[in-house]
Order: structure tokens, then C-alpha cells, then sequence
């Protein structure tokens, strides 16, 4: 038996029509600017200087990447940024939690004055120039400590994961007091074990804003060479780019016209973002369950 | 006189008691002191930099040798007019990615519960997170490229459908500055922003909806009238949250793509201080500018902690 169309039926086909119209704008807007990058970053340098480059590149070259690893301070960067985002990570991950299990104790007796130490720290901050006076006083302007010290353990992450760690069964310490653990031992081999998913999440989080900062490059080690990061490298190049007009990478192609291999900002740009990109593009997906739960918790404060 | 004695005898047990629990939970101090110790020093000693607000700042004299200038410093900046314009600049960015991070955000995640094949659901969301984790300056870099006047895609779409006749220099005209860092933060953080709004939406009893086809309500119907009523608590409580931040308009974006042409409605109250107080080095200048943002965040997350419901206080 067929029945007839209700208008809600009619309705909800308009509906996903209109929807399913939306989402793919949403896709295209979101993976174009990218995909756009990833064309530029394969095509001659001076030939994208001519316009037209969309989805595929059309003079096909492997030079920008050439360039970019064959200049020291990139491969220094690269290094600097890659062991910086591995140490802040693997350093946040272990000091967080640790803090963070002696705040589920609830007899323990420093637990409120823990906890206001970090909250109040959320709401408020010294400022960029008594912070750059600490480091100054610190002697660490221009060394590899200060990409990781100053940011260790931050309340966000500490309330995240004590969140978390409250949801696990009190019995668990308890047996294990019983048979003699004292708290580090509880900590190391049962609560930390057990917060994987949320420390997965932490240590995602710490990467990311560890591989993604320019701005304590730029501020505390701008002028040590050896400790400059690919986003700081970045950043130069984009201002380059910036401040040149569009008349001045015209003359480039037109003087350019025959002469191929050459780097232009642009691609040499181009190719650092994919670079830099393509680590955590990789990665993010497969961690998608426990970013949205570490999110969900956060986002829910206390 | 038996009662005093009592209270003696109390204070000092559990003064006792006090030192016999800090020796019990010996292993609990040693794994959380150094750090507090470590966060003090990093976020609270920088605090006695506000003196510089009071004095005038030579580095080469110490922190008490200074000479003291009372409010010059104050009075100083708030005649400033640079500084007036970058109090605007910095509210009205903030104000605009507030408003528009919001409404996207909200309309994404209601239409993305209303996606029923969960494949195609899952691989929209997890493209939409990607931006998230790009940094500032790859964004910055993305939406120069395709905002530029030689080959930038939205100028070449413009012309191609007569819209304009000539590319539009959208980062060194004024008029648009705003519009750039409003749509680059919603294009890098919507799909990020909707992660707590689909937890609500899944919280909602699904009755709700079960009652409503009954009574001949469609996917459009149910979505005003169930749905987003459902995500309203937390709509409330991020709002409430972000309001501390009305003075935090971000910084990179507006550093990164900022240039002399576009100054006077690019630059926030971030760049001034980072501009006068690190790169021309009058620390006092910048501390002050510093202090008046913190101040004023301070008390809108008081102002804010007021109005919020028991459940939602923020400290």
C-alpha cells in the first residue's frame, strides 16, 4: 500500500537537500585553502607566480622541498620544533598527572590550596613584560629550557585529568593501600595506566600548542640561530610575503620568464606548511574518540 | 580556666596532628609541591613587575632603586589616542568572534546531529576539527594566499561571476580588516566549537523527540523547538566562561597579518604593549597597558561569576 506524501515528508527532503548543500561547502571551504598549498608547494616557484594554480600543480617539481631541507637553519628548526613538541608533551603528560592524582586524594591536606594556586592562574596573568623581565632574570632568554619550563603543568590540563581520575573506583587505591603501596607507587602503577584516554588527549593538546607556538621563539630566542623553530621560520617568511607587493613578485615572474627552480616566498612557504601540517594531520584523526571526551570534560568545569 | 586549658591542648594536637599527617602524606607532598612551587614562580613572582606601572623603568637600576612616578604612566596612556583605538580595536574584534563563533558554532552542530549516515557524519566532523590544529601562522599564510590580489581564489570567483572588476586588495584596505579575522576564526575553530554542543545534544532524552513525530512535528520543526532549547545550558555557561576573555581578541592573527596600511584597525591592546613596551623598551608604558587588561578581565569574571547559576561559578 502507498501512502501519501505528508508535508512533513516534503519537508524533511528539503531539509536534507539543504543540508547535505551545506556540508559540502563546509568540506570544500575547509580542505580547498589546503589542498591549494599542498599544489603550490609541488609547482616551479616562478611559475606560480604567474596565478592560476588550483588543485594540481602544473609545472611539477620537487625544488621547493629540495630547498627547504638543504638550508641549515630549516633542518634545525625542524629539529628544534620536533624535539620541543616531544619533551613538552612527554613532560606534561607524567608532571600533570602526578599533580593531578594527589588532588583526587581527598584527605590529602594541600588539595584546596593546589587547587586555587592553579584555578586563579586561568583568570589572570602578569603580563608580557613582567614575564619577559622573569625570564631575563632567569638567564633563560635564548636557551631550549624556556620552550618548555614556563609551561609546564597548566590548570587546564590538571583539571581535565583530575576530572578524569575522580571517575575511577576509590576501591582500587584502597586495596592497594591495604597491601602496603604508598602514593607514588598507586599513582605510577595503577592511576596512570588507567588514565590513558585522557592523557592521550593532554599529550595531543601539549604537542600541538608545543609544535604551533612562534611567539616565545619570537620574543625569548629571536636571535639565537640554533634554537629557531619552523613556525618562527614561518612567520618570517610570511612577513616577507606581507611586505612585498604584488608588483614586485609581477617583476620577479616577468624577469623570471625562462628561469625555472628558483624559490619565491611564497613556495618555499608553501612547502614549509605542508611540512609542518602534515605530523599532526596524520595523527589527530586517530585520536579523535579521546580529544572529544578530554574536550567534553573540560569543557564541563569541576 | 578547664576550657582554655581544653583549647590549648586542642591547638596543639592538631598542630601534631597537622605534622604527623604532612609526614603520612609525605609522598603526596614530593609529588606536588615542586610544581606549585614551579607555577608560583612562573605566574605569580612576575607579579611584582606591576611596581614598573609606578616608576620610570631604567634596567639598569634594581627593582627598588627606580625613581617613582605615581600614575604618570596611567595618565599617559589614557591620552594616548593610539592606545583609545586599540581599546576599540581589540573590543570590537573580540566582540564580532564572540558573536559569530557562537552562532556558527550552534548552527553547525545542529545541523551535523541532523546528518543520519553516521559514516558520512563521522568524516564531516573530522575534517571540520582539522583547522583546530593548524597553527595561526599556517592560517595567517592560508587566508593571504587566498585572499591575494595576483591569484587569490575569492578574488578570481568575484570576478569571474561580475561581482568585481578589479581584484579587491582585501589586507590593505581597512574596511575589511575585521571581516578577515572574524571568518578566519570561525573557519579554524567551528568544527572544534560544535565538540561540546554535540555532547549536550546527546544528553537529550530522546522521548522528546519520539512525542514531537507523534504529534506531526518535521526534522525542521524538532530541531528549533527540541534541540536547541536542549543546548541552551550549555550555550549559557560558555558564554558566561568567555566573558573574562572580552579583552583577549586573540593577538596572532592581527600581528601576523597586520601591515602599515591596515594598522589603525588591526592593532589590539596585545601589539601595544608588545610594540612600546619590548621593541621600544619603555617597560612602564607597556606594564601599565598590561595591568589595565588584566584588571579589567579580572573584574568581568567576577561581574560574570555573579550572574552565573550555582552550577556554573567559575572559581
Amino acid at each position: 500500500m502507498k501512502k501519501r506524501k505528508k508535508p512533513t515528508d516534503i519537508e524533511n527532503i528539503i531539509f536534507t537537500t539543504v543540508n547535505t548543500i551545506f556540508m559540502i561547502c563546509l568540506l570544500v571551504v575547509t580542505l580547498y585553502p589546503i589542498l591549494n598549498t599542498l599544489a603550490v608547494s609541488f609547482n616551479d616557484g616562478i611559475d606560480t607566480v604567474r596565478g592560476g594554480i588550483y588543485l594540481k600543480p602544473r609545472v611539477f617539481t620537487w625544488a621547493n622541498y629540495k630547498s627547504i631541507f638543504s638550508k641549515g637553519n630549516m633542518l634545525t628548526a625542524f629539529f628544534i620544533s620536533a624535539s620541543r613538541t616531544v619533551i613538552a608533551a612527554v613532560l606534561n603528560v607524567v608532571f600533570t598527572a602526578m599533580v593531578a592524582y594527589t588532588l583526587t586524594r581527598k584527605d590529602y591536606i594541600f588539595r584546596k590550596f593546589i587547587t586555587i594556586v592553579y584555578v586563579l592562574t586561568m583568570y589572570f596573568n602578569a603580563g608580557m613584560i613582567p614575564t619577559y623581565m622573569l625570564i631575563k632574570d632567569l638567564h633563560l632568554l635564548n636557551t631550549f629550557t624556556v620552550y618548555i619550563l614556563p609551561g609546564l603543568v597548566s590548570a587546564f590540563d590538571l583539571i581535565v585529568i583530575r576530572t578524569f581520575m575522580r571517575t575511577i573506583p576509590e576501591s582500587l587505591v584502597e586495596s592497594a593501600q591495604i597491601d602496603g603501596a604508598g602514593d607514588v607507587r598507586i599513582f605510577w602503577s595503577i592511576m596512570f595506566p588507567l588514565s590513558a584516554p585522557v592523557l592521550a588527549t593532554i599529550a595531543l593538546f601539549c604537542a600541538v600548542g608545543a609544535w604551533n607556538s612562534w611567539f616565545d621563539t619570537f620574543l625569548y630566542n629571536g636571535s639565537s640561530k640554533n634554537l629557531t623553530t619552523l613556525q618562527y621560520e614561518m612567520m618570517k617568511l610570511l612577513s616577507a610575503t606581507m611586505n612585498q607587493s604584488g608588483t614586485n613578485a609581477a617583476s620577479m615572474a616577468a624577469r623570471g620568464e625562462n628561469a625555472t627552480g628558483l624559490q619565491t616566498p611564497v613556495s618555499t612557504r608553501a612547502a614549509i606548511t605542508i611540512v609542518a601540517s602534515v605530523p599532526i594531520l596524520c595523527v589527530y584523526p586517530f585520536l579523535q574518540k579521546y580529544f572529544v571526551q578530554g574536550m567534553t570534560i573540560g569543557g564541563v568545569k569541576e | 580556666m578547664k576550657t582554655r586549658v581544653k583549647k590549648t591542648t586542642d591547638a596543639a594536637r592538631t598542630k601534631r596532628g597537622l605534622l604527623k599527617r604532612m609526614s603520612l602524606q609525605k609522598q603526596l607532598i614530593i609529588m606536588s609541591m615542586p610544581f606549585v612551587i614551579h607555577r608560583i614562580i612562573f605566574s605569580y613572582i612576575p607579579l611584582k613587575g606591576w611596581l614598573m606601572a609606578f616608576q620610570n623603568y631604567k634596567p639598569a637600576y634594581g627593582w627598588l632603586d627606580q625613581e617613582w612616578v605615581g600614575l604618570k604612566w596611567f595618565k599617559q596612556l589614557f591620552s594616548d589616542a593610539v592606545f583609545i583605538t586599540d581599546i576599540r580595536n581589540t573590543l570590537a574584534m573580540s566582540f564580532i568572534n564572540l558573536t559569530l563563533g557562537f552562532v556558527t558554532a550552534i548552527i553547525l552542530a545542529l545541523l551535523l546531529n541532523e546528518i543520519r549516515n553516521i559514516y558520512a557524519k563521522r568524516f564531516i566532523q573530522t575534517v571540520s576539527y582539522m583547522p583546530h590544529f593548524l597553527s595561526w601562522v599556517i592560517v595567517a599564510g592560508l587566508v593571504q594566499n587566498m585572499l591575494s590580489t595576483d591569484s587569490g581564489i575569492v578574488n578570481d570567483i568575484l570576478m569571474k561571476c561580475g561581482i568585481a572588476d578589479r581584484p579587491i586588495p582585501f589586507l590593505s584596505d581597512t574596511k575589511y580588516f575585521w571581516g578577515i579575522v572574524g571568518a578566519s576564526n570561525v573557519w579554524k575553530e567551528v568544527g572544534w566549537n560544535t565538540i561540546i554542543y554535540l555532547a549536550a545534544i546527546s544528553s537529550i532524552d530522546p522521548s522528546l523527540y519520539e512525542a514531537a513525530s507523534m504529534d506531526g512535528a518535521g526534522r525542521y520543526n524538532k530541531m528549533l523547538h527540541i534541540t536547541l532549547p536542549g543546548i541552551k545550558t550549555t550555550f549559557m555557561m560558555l558564554l558566561i566562561m568567555n566573558i573574562g576573555h572580552l579583552l583577549e581578541a586573540g593577538f596572532e592573527i592581527q600581528y601576523l597579518l597586520g601591515n602599515g596600511l591596515v594598522s589603525e584597525v588591526s592593532e589590539t591592546i596585545d601589539i601595544y604593549v608588545l610594540k612600546y613596551g619590548i621593541q621600544l623598551g619603555n617597560y612602564s608604558l607597556g606594564t601599565v597597558a598590561g595591568i589595565f587588561k588584566s584588571i579589567v578581565s579580572i573584574t568581568l569574571v567576577f561581574i560574570a561569576n555573579r550572574f552565573a547559576g550555582n552550577e556554573n561559578k567559575l572559581i
